[in-house]
């Protein structure tokens, strides 16, 4: 049976603040699905609630992986479960190197069950395949000896990001802006990377400002977000639509939603 | 884990130095010949002994008389230790109205409780040396309540005229090598009491020194273990010749984590003119002991001194740990590990001394901490008015891990010359939660990232040091500890 991943209803709050209204999303893995929307429309949100980040308060509604609901679940388990998330500004942590890290974090993710201190997968084994896959990425031998995002550029960010994905192989990703800060051949790169990294074997929820993503990786269904509620769902021609002509048809056929887009805009910058 | 058990059976030091219970006194120090590989496993020791119930040696006038009595030491030797003795009794316990002891109370301590004990147990089990795993040594010693129960140097190196062992007893052997050094330059005993009371009673201990463009590429080790209720008052005595080179590693540990006891030190470090010295210092005594140290080194000429020490243990800890760079060209770099928990308070002194010009020093301190614990670091670079084109840099980065640590950073700088690059700097924080998220969403568990990111805030110390046991064991001693962060 096809995984299946399905947002219905979704309200998130932070501090206090609706930012998503009632989101209903509903993937299969081995589909892509682009979430498009304009500056504040609660797409980044939608994501760090899929991983259950502290701050983001679900208050209705539900996350569903294969039907059983994540909420309940943390962070941890939900990666373990096979979901992930490409942060759109990734975490520095200072003096722990990129090969520790990910060879913790595909260790756990591959053996969910494994406890604290229990075995990690064997070095030699890990090494290769950390290699081969730095070199599929076209990505230095030397990256895997930093520390994990600590000094990076913005590019080099995103470029670890599309690793941890290649290794971690999760069902289900959301790709929150992985193509941005990268120069024009370096999203082409990225773009390829997640085409053959992702598309056939996960399912892809990619959020994204750029044509190039999306042209190397077209959405079964394009959705677009507006004031915390999704407005609109089509196929590839309405990410088309959306990166030519922008959202203002958007804007002005949903005028509600666009006033409540404003709004959390308005608040952010108060904050 | 790393409390593996030796077996260790022996007879007392003290006990034939006071003449209580001991039947004979076959010579138990020195059991090991200079063939021997030296292998932290299990030393053995099987000279039985029986004693009588033991009795404490208090530290008073008609102890010190019988003490120095049963020392048998050179002339010139006793004579410092009377004058330490008589420091002693001339000076108060430090207060809280001394700006070194103003956050560091020391009214629960009292010196009445303990005293060198006459007879320690027969048999005990050390616990596992941490910093020499698997590494070949040139020397080790190995004391318990101050009395020395191994003391070994490799011949290879003996032949090349290194000395090392047990202090205490080389002391007497080579006076002319230890004599222009042993607290003249590198401690003072009028310092404060505990300074007195160390240089009047000071017994074990160690010795390393090096003669002149002698160079050993086999760290040597030294161990300290206490029992419960035990005192140590070791000294510590590096001399490096000119252009020498060595490494010594120490470490200190009770018997039991959780025993009291004291320990009133001090160690000397005399860097001769381009030589070079690595010496590691872990201090991992249980959480029930007091540790008092003066600590110092002397720089020579272009000497280099990396030193790196690790507070881990102890129920409260004061040190001062003293560089002074007496020697045009002189480099030293100081690493501070510092782990605390549960109501240990650390305490940790340093000054970094530019006597003369061209020097460069470089020290930092690392500290994290978590329940009720408390640290306070107070460095001071102090540089002299001809110390010209001195390079030196101080730095002490705090973590806390609960609400209730406190941890008090006073950094420091007197300078005399107008010639100089000094500069300093502290942080304080907890572990921001971002970081957690982004590790819990790759799958840790939130202790592994909270485990991970304290390891990841030391390793900035970890890449400096080169000595991979070393790097490794003080990694693991700290992974250890870190426990549920909220």
């Amino acid at each position: 049976m096809t995984d299946t991943l399905e947002i219905a209803g979704l309200h998130v709050s932070v501090e206090g603040k609706p930012i998503l209204r009632g989101v209903d999303l509903r993937m299969e893995r081995g589909e892509t699905h682009a979430l498009m929307g304009p500056n504040g429309s609660g797409k980044s949100t939608l994501g760090l609630a899929v991983m259950g980040h502290p701050n983001y308060e679900v208050t209705a509604g539900s996350i569903e992986l294969n039907g059983e609901n994540v909420l309940g679940m943390s962070p941890e388990e939900r990666a373990r479960a096979g979901l992930f998330l490409a942060f759109q500004r990734p975490i520095a942590i200072p003096g722990v190197k990129m090969a520790d890290f990910l060879r913790h974090a595909t260790t756990n993710v591959r053996h969910p069950e494994r406890k604290e201190g229990e075995e990690l997968i064997p070095m030699r084994d890990f090494r290769k395949e950390l290699k081969g896959k730095m070199e599929h990425l076209r990505m230095d031998v030397e990256f895997a000896r930093r520390y994990v995002n600590d000094g990076f550029s913005g590019g080099e960010m995103k470029r670890a990001e599309i690793l941890q994905l290649a290794m971690l192989q999760p069902k289900f990703a959301v790709l929150d802006e992985t193509d941005s800060g990268l120069d024009a051949d370096a999203v082409r790169l990225a773009s390829e990377s997640i085409a053959e990294i992702g598309r056939a074997k996960m399912g892809l929820l990619i959020i994204t400002h750029h044509d190039k993503l999306l042209e190397h990786n077209p959405p079964d269904v394009t959705h677009v977000i507006l004031g915390g509620r999704i407005v609109e769902k089509g196929g590839p021609e309405l990410a088309v639509e959306l990166y030519q002509h922008g959202y203002d048809r958007i804007r002005s056929q949903y005028p509600e939603a666009e006033a409540q887009n404003q709004q959390m805009i308005q608040q952010e910058e108060t904050v | 884990m790393f409390h593996g058990a030796c077996s260790l059976i022996f007879e007392s030091m003290w006990a034939r130095l006071f003449n209580v219970g001991v039947e004979s006194a076959p010579d138990s120090i020195e059991r090991f010949t200079d063939t021997d590989r030296i292998a932290f496993g299990c030393p053995q020791f099987n000279q039985k002994k029986s004693m009588q119930a033991s009795a404490q040696i208090a530290f008073d006038d008609a102890s010190f008389s019988a003490f120095l009595a049963s020392r048998q030491e050179p002339e010139w030797l006793a004579t410092q230790r009377r004058q330490a003795w008589q420091a002693f009794g001339e000076l108060d316990w430090p207060n809280r109205s001394h700006e070194e002891w103003l956050r560091t109370d020391i009214r629960m301590f009292g010196l009445q409780r303990y005293g060198l004990d006459s007879s320690p147990p027969e048999s005990v089990e050390l616990p596992q040396p941490q910093l020499a795993a698997g590494i070949e040594l040139g020397g080790a010693t190995v004391s318990l309540d101050s009395s020395s129960v191994k003391s070994q140097c490799e011949a290879r190196w003996q032949e090349r005229g290194v000395l090392f062992g047990d202090l205490g007893k080389l002391v007497s052997a080579h006076p002319e090598k230890i004599q222009p050094h042993l607290m003249r330059r590198a401690f003072d005993v009028n310092y404060d009491r505990f300074a007195a009371l160390h240089g009047a009673w000071w017994s074990g201990g160690t010795l390393l020194y090096v003669p002149r463009g002698v160079v050993v590429d086999e760290p040597f080790h030294a161990f300290s273990a206490i029992t419960d209720g035990g005192v140590d008052l070791g000294h510590t005595l590096v001399i490096l010749e000119e252009g020498a080179e060595a490494t010594l590693l120490s470490e200190t540990a009770s018997l039991n984590p959780t025993a009291g006891g004291m320990h009133c030190g001090g160690v000397e470090l005399v860097v001769g003119a381009g030589a070079n010295l690595r010496y590691v210092n872990l201090q991992d005594w249980a959480t029930g002991v007091w540790h008092f140290s003066h600590q110092k080194a002397v720089l020579g000429q272009d000497a280099n001194l990396q030193w790196t020490i690790a507070a881990m243990g102890s129920r409260l800890a004061k040190v001062n740990q003293h560089v002074g760079m007496v020697g045009p060209g002189a480099n030293c770099q100081v690493n501070g590990v510092m782990f605390a928990e549960g109501r240990q308070h650390l305490s940790y002194h340093t000054l970094q001394h530019h006597e003369v010009a061209s020097c460069h020093s470089d020290f930092l301190y690392k500290t994290a901490l978590q329940d009720r614990a408390r640290t306070v670091w107070r460095g001071m670079i102090k540089v002299d008015p001809q110390a010209q084109r001195t390079d030196g840099y101080q730095r002490n980065d705090n973590l806390l891990l609960s609400t209730s640590a406190r941890a008090d950073s006073i950094p420091g700088l007197e300078i005399e010359a107008d010639d100089v690059r000094c500069t300093h700097g502290s942080t304080t924080g907890k572990i921001d939660e971002e970081l957690i998220f982004y590790a819990m969403c790759r799958g840790f568990s939130r202790r592994e990232a909270v485990r991970m990111i304290v390891t990841g805030f030391f390793q900035k110390i970890f890449d400096r040091i080169t000595i991979d046991s070393v790097r490794q064991a003080l990694g693991l001693a700290i992974a250890r500890k870190v426990r549920e962060y909220d």
